[in-house]
C-alpha cells in the first residue's frame, strides 16, 4: 500500500507537466481554490476540530493567503500531509503552498527546490518525558528509547545532540502522529522528542497531561514557515507579504474588530498599508485591499496567536521568541512600501 | 503482393510500431521530468548516496551509525525488509502446511478450528492485524523493570522481548561448519540410498539417519570443544535491557501480522494440492502394498506439489511486499529507511527507484528460485 502510494507520487513527480511551471497566481485563480498542505494532526497548528473545521496557527496562515487572493478566506482546500509526504506533495504541484510547522534549512531552499516565506512561527527541539521517569535533564537520556516523527529535522537534530553529547539512543520512528503519541503514551519509548510547541500538543491530548514533563534543554532552532516552489517569483513573494502583513498588522494594532475605524487612519503607513493610499497590492498582482481583507477576515498574527495556541488554548504557549520585535520577540516585518 | 497485404510483414510492422511508441512514451516522461527538476532547482543522480545520512536507524543488523552514509543506512534497511521476510517466510510455510492438513482431518474440532483460522485470518486486512498486534504489545506488557520473567533468562516487557543466546565463543564457528557438513553428507546419502534401491530395491532409512548425522556433528564438536555452557542473560541496565537477543515489539508485530495473514492463504493452497490428488491414487499405492510414510512421500506430496507450488510462490511475494507495511509500525524496513531518505536528500525520483528496485530484486529471487523447484517437481513426461 504504501508503495504504491509512493508509486503515485513518482508518476505524478514523472508527469509534471509545463502547467505547473506557469504562474500559479493565474492557476489558482482559474481553479478558484488554493491547495494547501497541512498537518492534519497537531492541535493547534493545523488539525479539524470535532465539526471538521479546519483550526490551526498554520490553517490561519493558509486562510490568510485566500483572503489576500481573492478577498474570502474559505476558498482553501486543506490537504493533510505526513512529514514524509509533504515535500514530494509541493514539488509535484498536488499542492501550492505548504503551511504545516516545516523548518527552514539550506539543504530544502536548495536541493529541495523549495523556498520559505516568513517564518509564522519560531520554535525549538525539547523532550516529553514521564515524570516517573525521573529524569531531570537530557544529559541523563544516555541509552534511552526516544520515539520520533519520520522525515523531520527532529530526527536529526536527535542524532546529532546525542552524537555531540556522546550518548546512546534507539529510535522508533513512526508517520502518523496519532500513532506515535500512543505508543508513547503506552511506555514504547522513554521520551518523546519533536518541537516544543508540538510536543505541548501532543501533552494535551495525553490522557494524563500532568503526567508528563518537558525537558529544560531546546536543542535546536526550528524557524517553522510556509513553503512554496522553486521559480514561480510571483507566488513567493504573495505568500511572503501575507505573512509580513500579518505581523506588520500587529504592530501597526490593526486587529480584525478595528480595522475598518483604521481605514480612516492619518498614519500614511498604514493607509499605504490598508489600500486607502493605492498602489501596494497590485505591485503583488493582487487588489489592493489586499491586507484589509487578511486582517479583517483571519485577524492579525497576535490574534491568530492567541486564539490556537495562546495562553488560553488548551496548548497555553506564551509569545517567547514569537513576539513583535518591539516587545523583544523575533517578529519583524518589512516595511510595506 | 504489397506488404500490407502479407500477414507477417504486416505483424513485424506492428511490432516495430508499438516499440517506437512506448519508446517515444518512455522518452517524453524522462525528458519531461529532467526539465521540470532543471526548472526547479532540484538535484538528481545518485551522488547522494555517499553523503553522511545524519540519523539513527532503530534496528541494525550491521554496524551503523548516524555518521554512516544514506547507502549504509539504505543496507540496513534492506537487510531488516530480508530478515523479516526470511524468518516470515519459514514460519509462515510451517503454520500453513500444518493448518492446511488440519482442515483436512477428520477430527470435526480440528477441522472447524482450522476453518475458523482461515476465515477470520485471510479476511481482515493485514495492515490492522499489524495495528492490532502492536498495540497489544505496549498496552498490555508493563514497562522494562517490571519485566515478566516467565523462564530464567527471558524477558518480556512494552520494549520488547530479551532472552538469553548462548555467549560468544570460538567453537561456535565450527559448530556452524559441523552443521553445514552434515547437511552436505546428509544430501549425498540421499543420492547413494537413490541409487541402492534403484538397482537392488534395498531400502535405507535416509530420514532418520540424516537427523542424527546434521544434529550429531554439531554435537560432537561442542563435547570436544569442552561443552561450553555460559548463557549471555540480559540484564537491566539503565533504561533497558542489554546483552542478549533483543526482538522489538515492532519486530514481533510485523512477524505476527504476515505470518498469520499469509498462512492463512498458504493453508488453503495446501488444502487445495492434497484434495486435488485423487482417493485412487492413494487406493492404488495401498493395494500394491507401500508402507503409509512411502504413499505420502512418493504418491501424493509429489502430485499436490505441483499444484501447491505456484500459488505458494505468489504468497511469499506477497508477504515480501507487505512487509513494507513496516512503515506503519516503526519497524525500519527499506520502505522505511528510503522515505526519510527521500525527505532529507528531497530526492523522491531516485528513492522510489531504489525502493522498486529492491522489491523487484527480492522479488525475482524469489520467483527464479521457486520457478527452479516448480520445474523440478514439474510432472516428467517420458
Amino acid at each position: 500500500m504504501k508503495v504504491v502510494k509512493l508509486f503515485v507520487v513518482f508518476l505524478a513527480t514523472l508527469a509534471m507537466t509545463t502547467a505547473a511551471m506557469a504562474g500559479t497566481l493565474d492557476e489558482v485563480k482559474k481553479r478558484g481554490m488554493i491547495k494547501v498542505g497541512v498537518n492534519g494532526s497537531v492541535f493547534g497548528f493545523g488539525m479539524p476540530d470535532d465539526k471538521g473545521v479546519w483550526k490551526g496557527l498554520d490553517v490561519d496562515t493558509g486562510r490568510a493567503v485566500s483572503a489576500a487572493v481573492f478577498g474570502d478566506p474559505d476558498k482553501v482546500e486543506f490537504i493533510a500531509l505526513t512529514g514524509v509526504q509533504r515535500l514530494p506533495a509541493l514539488q509535484s504541484g498536488e499542492i501550492d503552498v505548504l503551511c504545516r510547522n516545516t523548518t527552514q534549512t539550506l539543504t530544502r531552499e536548495t536541493k529541495a527546490g523549495l523556498n520559505f516565506a516568513q517564518p509564522n512561527y519560531y520554535d525549538g527541539q525539547g523532550f516529553l518525558v514521564p515524570k516517573k521517569l525521573g529524569v531531570k535533564s537530557a544529559k541523563e537520556l544516555d541509552g534511552a528509547t526516544v520515539c520520533v516523527l519520520p522525515g523531520t529535522t527532529t530526527e536529526m537534530n536527535a542524532a546529532d545532540y546525542f552524537r555531540a553529547n556522546n550518548m546512546k539512543w534507539k529510535p522508533v520512528v513512526i508517520e502518523n502522529t496519532a500513532e506515535l503519541n500512543n505508543a508513547f503514551f503506552a511506555g514504547r519509548c522513554d521520551c518523546l522528542t519533536s518541537d516544543a510547541s508540538q510536543l505541548a500538543a501532543n501533552r494535551s491530548v495525553a490522557p494524563n497531561p500532568a503526567d508528563y514533563e518537558l525537558l529544560p534543554e531546546i536543542i535546536s532552532k526550528e524557524p517553522l514557515a510556509p513553503v512554496v516552489r522553486h521559480g514561480d517569483d510571483q507566488w513567493y513573494d504573495i505568500v511572503n507579504w501575507t505573512v509580513m502583513a500579518l505581523i506588520q498588522a500587529e504592530e501597526f494594532g490593526i486587529t480584525s474588530k478595528n480595522v475598518d475605524q483604521m481605514l480612516k487612519s492619518n498614519n500614511p503607513g498604514i493607509k499605504r498599508f490598508l489600500g486607502v493610499t493605492p498602489g501596494m497590492g497590485t505591485q503583488l498582482g493582487l487588489s489592493d485591499k489586499w491586507a484589509y481583507n487578511i486582517v479583517k477576515m483571519v485577524g492579525n498574527y497576535g490574534e491568530i496567536f492567541e486564539k490556537n495556541i495562546g495562553p488560553k488554548t488548551p496548548l497555553a504557549l506564551e509569545r517567547g521568541l514569537n513576539a513583535l520585535w518591539t516587545e523583544g520577540g523575533l517578529m519583524y516585518a518589512a516595511p510595506v512600501r | 503482393m504489397p506488404f500490407w497485404l502479407d500477414s507477417d510483414k504486416r505483424a513485424i510492422f506492428y511490432q516495430i510500431f508499438t516499440f517506437l511508441m512506448v519508446g517515444l512514451l518512455a522518452y517524453y516522461l524522462v525528458n519531461n521530468t529532467l526539465i521540470n527538476l532543471e526548472k526547479q532547482n532540484i538535484a538528481s543522480g545518485f551522488e547522494f548516496l555517499e553523503k553522511e545520512a545524519a540519523f539513527e536507524i532503530g534496528e541494525t543488523p550491521i554496524q551503523y551509525s548516524a555518521a554512516d552514509s544514506y547507502g549504509r543506512a539504505l543496507i540496513v534497511g534492506a537487510l531488516n525488509t530480508l530478515k523479516v521476510s526470511f524468518v516470515g517466510i519459514i514460519l509462515c510455510l510451517i503454520i500453513g502446511i500444518i493448518v492446511g492438513v488440519a482442515r483436512l482431518s477428520t477430527n470435526w474440532l480440528v477441522s472447524r478450528i482450522a476453518l475458523i483460522y482461515i476465515e477470520v485470518m485471510q479476511n481482515i486486512p493485514v495492515l490492522l492485524q499489524l495495528f492490532f498486534w502492536y498495540a497489544l504489545f505496549y498496552e498490555s506488557f508493563p514497562g522494562p523493570r517490571q519485566a515478566l520473567n516467565p523462564i530464567d533468562g527471558l524477558f518480556i516487557c512494552n520494549r520488547g522481548v530479551a532472552m538469553g543466546i548462548p555467549a560468544s565463543h570460538p567453537a561456535h564457528k565450527f559448530i556452524i561448519i559441523a552443521l553445514v557438513l552434515g547437511l552436505v553428507i546428509s544430501f549425498i546419502i540421499k543420492k547413494w540410498a537413490k541409487k541402492r534401491q534403484d538397482e537392488t530395491g534395498t531400502d535405507f532409512p535416509v530420514f532418520w539417519t540424516s537427523v542424527g548425522i546434521t544434529l550429531g556433528l554439531p554435537l560432537v564438536v561442542w563435547l570436544i570443544a569442552g561443552a561450553p555452557s555460559e548463557m549471555d542473560i540480559p540484564a537491566l541496565k539503565g533504561f533497558n535491557f542489554k546483552g542478549g537477543l533483543m526482538m522489538s515489539p515492532e519486530f514481533i508485530a510485523l512477524l505476527l501480522g504476515l505470518v498469520i495473514y499469509t498462512s492463512a492463504f498458504v493453508a488453503e493452497a495446501v488444502r487445495a494440492g492434497i484434495q486435488a490428488v485423487s482417493r485412487g491414487q492413494t487406493e492404488a499405492a495401498m493395494s500394491i502394498g507401500l508402507k503409509k510414510s512411502h504413499i505420502l512421500n512418493l504418491v501424493v506430496l509429489p502430485q499436490a506439489l505441483r499444484i501447491i507450488i505456484p500459488p505458494l510462490t505468489s504468497q511469499m511475494l506477497n508477504l515480501t511486499k507487505n512487509s513494507s507495511l513496516a512503515i506503519a509500525i516503526g519497524f525500519p524496513d527499506f520502505v522505511s529507511v528510503a522515505n526519510t531518505t527521500i525527505n532529507q536528500t528531497g530526492q523522491s525520483i531516485e528513492g522510489v527507484a531504489l525502493i522498486m528496485l529492491c522489491y523487484l530484486t527480492f522479488s525475482l529471487s524469489t520467483s527464479v528460485f521457486m520457478n527452479w523447484y516448480n520445474k523440478k517437481s514439474k510432472l516428467v513426461e517420458r
